[in-house]
């Protein structure tokens, strides 16, 4: 084996749907679902005639998402037509932004493995989403379903900054975190929200010469993990390929790949020999937009607090693991549930860990954010409430949280009536550890006595007289009167 | 007089003082269509039960004492490049045969609100791409003072319909003079007003930034009629002119105020213009000569971009109408090719089947101009060029009020004279295509008749949002003149 | 006979605009184009330089409406003109997966 390393390229398109009330270019309804072709009107199908007026929602959410990523705003942007024919695009043309994007110049910092990465961002922009069409199980011809056509899409495109399938994975996250807290998309990747394109090439130096081998698009990815998986595959197979045939950027061709989940690789789509010539020309039918400072300003102070700065409080103010703030914080929903339940009076170190542990243990088995449990912020406080004035303990605290899945009452009604209420009376705590004494005279004998046995049986009497009360004793109360009655008989 | 052979104006006095109805005024165009359509060919679809229902709807309104509109029984001819739900639209175009609407178009609501009742549908070069009318894919429109020559185009079957009394009004669109010369070559008056001055919602793009619709009638208040009712902002055109910027005026109150004191721009280049007919040169030199008795002031200004017109036109057009016209491609709606090999297949022979000639040269002109290599070249040039030619027409209206020009360098010209050159053809539009470059208004209207009894067209062009000042010199002129009184012979009824 | 565009271009050109042209209508066009082209080479007499292009008429800016929406305007009248169909859906013939230009 000769002298050989490379450094990976990588650089992602990004594609989000903007969660709008009505499309960009028309009224008719921005929804996932809904039954083919019923989104439709004769804007959006480009029946002939019609014309197209911006929706001033998606120019404010995109101006919010570049924003948040510190790219410079553009005073002056105009819309252009790029031109393709495609049956899911009516007009054969897509209202984009060509020369002038509405922002450029931007980054996003990401953190991986304890380091922090800036990635550059080169532009983002606004553009009109396609339709769909429809090849399963159609012999001889496919269906046109044009509810996505003329749905708002932001484009946002990276420098090629990332160098690993991890750094893009985490940039993927990163990004889908940021548009769900600046509430301009759910980014569901299933449902095709947020759909990430890497570029992907490497610079392979053997023996002291570099080779590029040629770009290669990857589409069709359904999940941050397949993007991972894609890069992964892409830079085995280029290299591979390189060995095999020595094909460089100069020699070859550009190509456009699918990723197949299945087979966990991806396929060649398309070589391009030269650049698609979209004629992009401004688009008569849409005058400029012209940006005012009170506008931006305006936009500029709806932004909510930024996911990498409310990450940073929740570690500093709530004591999460980075892993665990980063967690929350990546649902916005999720990371407001927890802020709200602790305004509603939850002691912080008890919600912190029913967060960490049950709820996201429910949520996990469900698939769904924490948020999407169905358990209402006062809910969730009023149990963190019970374990802070130690009405309940966590096992209890556990238990009742399954209930509250299912169950709308509060959890302080549940407690009551299936007694699950913690025994903090000392009398009654009394009698029940004198009788747990009794019958173990031996532990009491060596809880007595200073040794290395004396933690353990210590430790075996409390556990007894929890067994007795199925759990609901107050640990501190026992405690102290387990002391005070070893300390007597001495 | 015969029903067909009053204005607008005196048509909608008699319907409003119950001397005619509204129904006898339809029965009356559709018996003129009848007897005409066949030797002028100028429509594609009469609509006769549409037309009668519609009429007598408004008969009973006016019966019942309600307001049924400032155009209430009033036959209009549209342009069939204009979106009706009530009936096919086809751009005279093989790929938009049997084509309908799921709307109406901005203008055709505001007809109908007004009280209009569209009697038919007007012949067209296809998707508006022509001087002639004999682009159509469809039929070929006759010129009614001469049948051997063409109207004019595009809306020459918008024009040669008035001409020949099938309606008292009706619109068309201008793009490039697809107005005024038709309304030149058939003798009557015809308004392109400036852009974003009528909403453009539900007219068929052909030039997306210079296209306009107006009305095209005998004199200049029966078109000033209609600019009442089709002008004025639609949201649904976001380069419709709001209120704010240019309130819309009534259109008809400034008419009868006298010129004295106007400023009349003579072009300084068209003095000594080749090719353009003597006549047509006299013509203009009667008129404004006409305009200086009236109390008008002469003044020379000069367009010195306006000989570069044409070639920024053709590029520019064509740059957006093969972008415009990408949408035909036998997918959604329109002609679909019978046997597609594949679906790419159903793009190239349904377009190759179904667009005629002039408008494939033009897409793939547009096409080529806007294509990866050529766009700085072609189409980057002509909209610079198109600035230089807007800041002529500036720096002429701070010395003068409107300009006077021809329509066009010929009168009316053989049919199949001019089809084998497409150059010579584009080049009958020298005088009108600046006006929509700049965006500024322009009106055609009737300034005497050739040798060969054919029609001579005068042309006033306005500053910005202006269509007030040069529907009144037209008017003006009017009030001197009887050309635009002249119809064909075999038009009037007996 | 101009040679501002050569026939190859042509058949380019057809090919973008996606029109089947038969070599007899390439020939033609090649002419026609090519005519139509040197007459526009006129437009090189004039120094553009520091012109702003001309792409709009009315100087209107940021013409936006609010985010309200309404509803389609329903699934016969979206397939009313279609020249095959399958409703709730438009048909084509197959189309190859993936080989759009976005």
């Amino acid at each position: 084996m000769s002298d050989l390393n490379y450094k990976v390229i990588i650089g992602l398109e990004i594609h989000v749907q903007l969660a709008t009330q009505s499309k960009l270019f028309c009224a008719c309804p921005n929804r996932f679902g809904d039954e083919p072709n019923s989104n439709v009107c004769p804007v959006c199908m480009g029946s002939p005639g019609t014309l197209p007026v911006m929706n001033k929602k998606a120019y404010e959410f995109a101006v919010r998402t570049a924003m948040a990523m510190n790219c410079e705003i553009a005073r002056y942007t105009k819309w252009d037509r790029k031109s393709y024919y495609y049956p899911d695009l009516p007009k054969n043309y897509q209202i984009s932004q060509y020369d002038l994007p509405l922002s450029q110049n931007g980054n996003i910092e990401i953190t991986v493995a304890g380091e922090q990465k800036k990635i550059r961002i080169r532009r983002i922009h606004l553009e009109e989403d396609a339709g769909k069409l429809l090849h399963e199980g159609n012999v001889g011809f496919s269906q046109v379903d044009l509810n996505r056509t003329g749905t708002p899409l932001m484009e946002i495109v990276t420098e090629p900054d990332l160098s690993t399938p991890e750094e893009a994975r985490v940039f993927g996250t990163e990004l889908r975190t940021l548009v769900r807290t600046l509430g301009v998309s759910e980014a569901n990747m299933q449902q095709g929200q947020m759909r990430l394109e890497p570029n992907i090439n490497l610079v392979i130096t053997k023996d002291g010469k570099q080779y590029k081998t040629p770009i290669a698009e990857v589409k069709n990815l359904g999940s941050l993990r397949a993007l991972e998986r894609a890069c992964a595959y892409e830079i085995q197979r280029q290299l591979a390929d390189w060995e095999k045939t020595g094909v460089t950027m100069e020699t070859g061709f550009k190509s456009t790949r699918g990723w197949d989940e299945q087979t966990g690789t991806t396929v060649l789509q398309r070589e391009k020999e030269e650049a698609e010539d979209y004629r992009y020309f401004p688009d008569p039918d849409l005058v400029p937009v012209v940006v005012e400072k009170d506008w931006l300003d305006a936009i500029r102070k709806s932004l909510p607090e930024l996911p990498i700065a409310r990450r940073a409080r929740f570690q500093t103010q709530f004591c999460f693991s980075e892993k665990d703030a980063t967690t929350l914080v990546e649902d916005r929903a999720t990371a407001d549930l927890f802020e709200q339940a602790l305004s509603l009076g939850a002691p912080v170190k008890v919600l912190c860990n029913h967060f960490i542990s049950f709820w996201a243990m429910h949520a996990n088995q469900r698939g769904v954010s924490i948020a999407e449990l169905g358990v209402s912020a006062p809910r969730m406080a009023s149990l963190a409430k019970l374990v802070g004035d130690n009405k309940i303990n966590n096992t209890t605290a556990a238990a009742l949280a399954e209930k509250l899945l299912t169950c709308p009452d509060d959890p302080a009604d549940i407690a009551q009536r299936e007694n699950l209420m913690q025994v903090s009376d000392a009398s009654s705590l009394e009698k029940i550890l004198d009788e747990i004494l009794i019958a173990n005279a031996k532990a009491v004998e060596d809880a007595r006595t200073p040794g290395k046995k004396q933690q353990k049986a210590f430790g075996f009497i409390l556990g007894q007289v929890m067994q007795k009360t199925r759990g609901q004793a107050n640990p501190q109360v026992v405690n102290q009167l387990l002391q005070k009655k070893l300390a007597e008989k001495n | 007089m015969q029903i067909t052979q009053l204005t607008a104006f005196d048509l909608l006095d008699q319907i409003k003082k119950r001397q005619l109805t509204a129904r006898d005024a339809v029965e009356a165009f559709l018996k003129q269509i009848d007897k005409h359509e066949k030797t002028i060919g100028a429509l594609i679809t009469v609509l006769p039960e549409y037309a009668r229902e519609r009429a007598d709807q408004i008969d009973q309104m006016l019966a019942d004492g309600r307001d049924a509109g400032p155009l209430a029984g009033l036959p209009i001819i549209i342009k069939d490049n204009l979106c009706t739900q009530f009936a096919k639209t086809t751009c005279a175009s093989k790929i938009l045969i049997d084509y309908q609407p799921p709307y109406n178009a901005h203008v055709v609501e505001q007809l109908e609100k007004a009280g209009a009742i569209i009697i038919a549908k007007a012949n067209l070069d296809e998707f508006a791409m022509g001087s002639s009318t004999e682009n159509s894919g469809i039929k070929t429109t006759r010129n009614p003072w001469s049948t051997d020559c063409v109207p004019g185009g595009s809306s020459g079957g918008s024009a040669a319909a008035v001409a020949a009394r099938m309606a008292p009004v009706s619109l068309g669109t201008d793009t490039g003079g697809s107005i005024r010369l038709p309304a030149a070559f058939c003798g009557i008056s015809g308004l392109k007003p400036t852009y974003g001055r009528v909403s453009r919602y539900g007219l068929v793009a052909y030039g997306s930034s210079l296209d306009q619709i107006g009305p095209l009638g005998a004199d200049a208040r029966d078109i000033a009629l209609v600019m009442n009712v089709i002008s004025g902002h639609d949201a649904r055109d976001t380069t419709s002119v709001p209120e704010s910027i240019s309130p819309k005026p009534d259109y008809l109150t400034k008419l009868d105020t006298p010129l004295k004191g106007l400023r009349i721009g003579i072009v300084k280049e068209y003095q000594s213009s080749d090719g353009i007919d003597p006549q047509i040169v006299a013509a203009i030199d009667q008129a404004t000569k006409l305009y200086e008795q009236m109390g008008a002031q002469l003044v020379e200004v000069s367009l010195p971009h306006t000989q570069y017109a044409v070639a920024c036109y053709y590029l520019v057009a064509t740059a957006e109408a093969s972008s415009n016209l990408a949408r035909y491609d036998g997918v959604h709606f329109g002609y679909r090719t019978p046997n597609p090999e594949d679906y790419i297949d159903v793009y190239s022979s349904s377009r190759a089947e179904g667009f005629g000639d002039e408008v494939k040269r033009r897409i793939m002109l547009g096409t080529y101009a806007l294509s990866a290599g050529y766009y700085d070249a072609y189409y980057l040039k002509a909209l610079k060029v198109r600035m230089m030619i807007r800041q002529d027409f500036e720096k002429a209206f701070e010395q003068a009020d409107i300009i006077c020009a021809p329509v066009a360098p010929t009168t009316a010209f053989r049919v199949g004279e001019k089809t084998s050159d497409p150059l010579t053809m584009y080049l009958s539009d020298i005088f009108t295509i600046s006006a929509n470059l700049a965006g500024i208004p322009g009106i055609s209207i009737p300034a005497g008749f050739s040798r060969d009894s054919l029609p001579i067209g005068l042309q006033l062009l306005g500053n910005y949002f202006d269509e007030s000042t040069i529907l009144q010199a037209a008017w003006q002129y009017q009030q001197h003149t009887d050309f635009h009184r002249q119809i064909p012979a075999g038009f009037i009824e007996q | 006979m101009s040679n501002e565009i050569s026939e190859a271009q042509v058949r380019h050109v057809a090919k973008l605009s996606r029109l089947k042209l038969t070599d007899e209508q390439i020939n033609l066009y090649t002419r026609q184009l090519g005519a139509i082209l040197e007459y526009i080479k006129k437009l090189n007499e004039l120094d553009t330089t520091g012109v702003e292009p001309m792409a709009h008429v009315a100087p209107l800016r940021n013409v936006l409406r609010d985010d309200i929406a309404g509803t389609g305007m329903g699934i016969d009248k979206v397939l009313q003109n279609a020249p095959d169909s399958d409703p709730p859906f438009f048909k084509v013939p197959r189309v190859l997966e993936d080989s759009s230009g976005a």
